[in-house]
């Protein structure tokens, strides 16, 4: 009962992990161990491991837990067990071998979504002591190999996927040029100093989903809004680093972003569909900055869709006919509130909205998240199979109706795509801005 | 017997009450500083309003979702509590000690009441025991610990019940209740069991957290 269920689950070697392992030894682990333990971290951690009172009342709430059948090794604190109380009782003295089950457990069977610290009768936050023994094993240079090269990128690149500079541009420019089809006026301005609005994006939309800055170029211009693209690095507002356990590159990584807002004078970010992005702008980046809450306001895709549609920036020709559901994003559902918000979106631009249970806060997360999917193809099958309950959550929805899945999350968009064929669900699977794009009055072109 | 019923009803109640107290301020205090020392940004989300939410939220029986989904474990959860707390505090014979002692006194309550609250808590320990072996995910997570602090919890109870009844040997019963009791008086601050002193600061932190910044529910 010892070894990690892990083990036996992802048979491909992860080179991340294995070559860190092997440059390793017990005094490089124990001091890094204990540098975290006794330096970096200090009241949260200590009340939590002192408060517990390992009730197994967490199980509940983990869809990994409940997707093994129940298997203890999965609930939240029995992942705290096999990772930090031993860390604690041994004070640092774990084998290599210990800390790449820990970097699993912590990596790729844990998506930090934070359903259990509402299960939790003391609230304790598993996914922070997750997050916990993430740095740790950062700091040990035992890290999934793909998630690794990502943060590399962002330390070159200030983006996530390897894109150049002049390759970001042209990517606008080409964008540009497609959405004139639409609207022979449409811009996307780039560097416009004291524009209103820095529209966002993550490293992957330039890369392979262009058609999403596409979408979002010609709402903003239908709404008529006064908006900007960065021409310079800061334009990537996602964060890998925040999931490797790497805070300082983190810090990097938002300073160029807020900045570049600063530079261009913008009076806030509105950013695209992304969740784990979310979390990084508005909860946890800002802080490792010294920033309570972000230095410019951040505006996430479905609140500013509500804004506009609410407002009547942006009418609805005809609404979208195919009964649709919604998945609730934990980074910006249960990280930042805008349930009801989604909701007026969904309701103002669909014909048929049928509610999956559970759902806001308490939806069962999609397994992607937290850096899970970034740690690659090794561990895909973990994702699937440590999330069957998704399934059955969405097959019982369809069977209420619903053929098209919503959700506003990148993340919960691919994590969703695997468990949807893997399971042979059936449902079609799109953005708001994807349905938003389709519905809205656009003048004639 | 009697030197030994005056030294536990005596020095060693003091000392009793002394480690409680001096030791439950001391980890409160300590937790504070270090919040105080390294992670002052708590403070600066902490809020009143959200805090009494989420603490009053998991007062009340039934109105998280866990409760709803582990009912019988609510029941037993709230009614042990209660009866492990008010039970001693409400109890006619230690408050007729306080007033032998110190003068105080306050309402009672009747012994019957008593009584069965009493049987509630020991029944709860054994409800707590059977959970923790029969539970996999429950199980997979104790340790020694949980077992010693669940101990130290029934113990007061079991032998105040068989001491108020006057089964077996009343003298001694009555010398380790009090002793039991002092026991668990000392052991909050230093196992576990003080997630009684923890509990209301980690709930307050998580529901500010909740309320505040992620402006949602955290129940």
């Amino acid at each position: 009962m010892t070894e990690s269920a892990s083990k036996d689950k992802s048979k491909q070697l992860d080179e991340g992990l294995e070559r860190g392992m092997a440059a390793l030894t017990e005094a490089k682990i124990e001091k890094a161990i204990n540098r975290v333990l006794t330096g970096e971290t200090g009241a949260r951690l200590k009340a939590y491991v002192e408060t517990c009172i390992h009730c197994g009342l967490c199980s509940e709430a983990c869809h990994y837990f409940l997707s093994h059948d129940r298997d203890p090794r999965y609930s939240p604190v029995g992942k705290v067990k096999q990772t930090l109380w031993e860390m604690l009782k041994k004070r640092g003295r774990v084998s290599p071998e210990f800390i790449k089950q820990a970097r699993l457990i912590s990596s790729t069977q844990c998506n930090l979504c934070k359903r259990c610290a509402m299960y939790c009768p003391f609230g304790i936050d598993v996914a922070y002591l997750m997050l916990v023994v993430r740095r740790i094993c950062h700091l040990l240079g035992v890290t999934p190999r793909y998630i690794q090269d990502t943060a590399h990128s962002h330390s070159v690149n200030m983006n996530q996927m390897w894109v150049k500079e002049d390759e970001w541009i042209d990517t606008l420019q080409w964008q540009e040029d497609e959405a004139r089809g639409d609207l022979p006026n449409l811009r996307i301005p780039l560097e416009k100093e004291g524009a209103e609005i820095m529209y966002s994006v993550i490293g992957p939309e330039p890369k392979f989903q262009a058609q999403l800055i596409y979408q979002a170029a010609v709402i903003m211009n239908v709404a008529g809004l006064d908006w900007t693209m960065p021409a310079t690095p800061g334009w990537d507002n996602s964060d890998m680093a925040m999931f490797t356990g790497d805070n300082e590159l983190m810090g990097r990584l938002k300073r160029v972003h807020f900045e570049t807002a600063m530079r261009l004078k913008v009076k806030k970010i509105v950013m695209g569909e992304c969740g784990h992005a979310f979390r990084s702008v508005y909860d946890v980046g800002n802080r490792w900055l010294g920033w309570r809450m972000p230095p410019i306001p951040i505006v996430h895709a479905i609140d500013f869709y509500y804004d506009l549609l609410k407002t009547g920036r942006l009418k609805v020709a005809k609404k979208f006919e195919e009964p649709v559901t919604l998945h609730d994003p934990c980074n910006v559902v249960r990280g930042g509130g805008l349930a009801d918000k989604a909701r007026y979106v969904v309701n103002a631009l669909c014909e048929n909205f049928i509610e999956m249970h559970p759902n806001r806060e308490h939806n069962i997360c999609c397994c992607a998240g937290g850096g899970v999917i970034n740690a690659g193809p090794p561990y895909k099958m973990v994702r699937i199979e440590g999330n069957r309950v998704k399934a059955e959550q969405l097959f019982a929805v369809k069977a209420k109706g619903a053929t098209v899945l919503i959700t506003p999350c990148h993340n919960c968009h691919s994590g969703l795509e695997d468990i949807n064929h893997h399971y042979h669900i059936g449902f079609e699977i799109k953005f708001l801005g994807d349905i938003l794009y389709e519905v809205i009055e656009k003048p004639a072109g | 017997m009697h030197d030994l019923y005056a030294f536990v009803r005596g020095p060693l109640a003091w000392a009793a009450f002394g480690v409680f107290i001096g030791g439950s301020l001391y980890r409160l205090l300590h937790l504070l500083m270090l919040v105080h020392r390294k992670e002052k940004f708590i403070y600066s989300y902490m809020s009143w309003k959200y805090s009494l939410r989420s603490i009053l939220h998991w007062m009340t029986p039934f109105a998280a979702v866990n409760m709803r989904m582990n009912r019988v474990l609510t029941v037993v959860t709230f009614a042990f509590h209660l009866g492990l707390i008010l039970t001693p505090v409400l109890l006619l014979s230690h408050v007729l000690l306080w007033e032998e002692s110190w003068g105080l006194s306050w309402w009672t309550l009747p012994d019957g009441v008593a009584d069965v609250m009493t049987v509630i808590v020991i029944a709860g320990c054994g409800y707590f025991l059977v959970r923790r072996l029969a539970q996999p995910e429950v199980r997979y997570v104790t340790s020694a610990s949980d077992y010693v602090i669940l101990a130290i919890a029934a113990a007061p109870f079991v032998t105040g019940f068989l001491a108020y009844h006057q089964w077996f040997a009343y003298e001694i019963l009555f010398i380790l209740h009090i002793l039991s009791g002092e026991i668990m008086l000392a052991a909050i601050p230093f196992t576990r069991l003080s997630h009684m002193l923890f509990a209301p600061f980690t709930r307050a932190y998580m529901g500010s957290e909740f309320g505040g910044v992620r402006h949602a529910r955290d129940w």
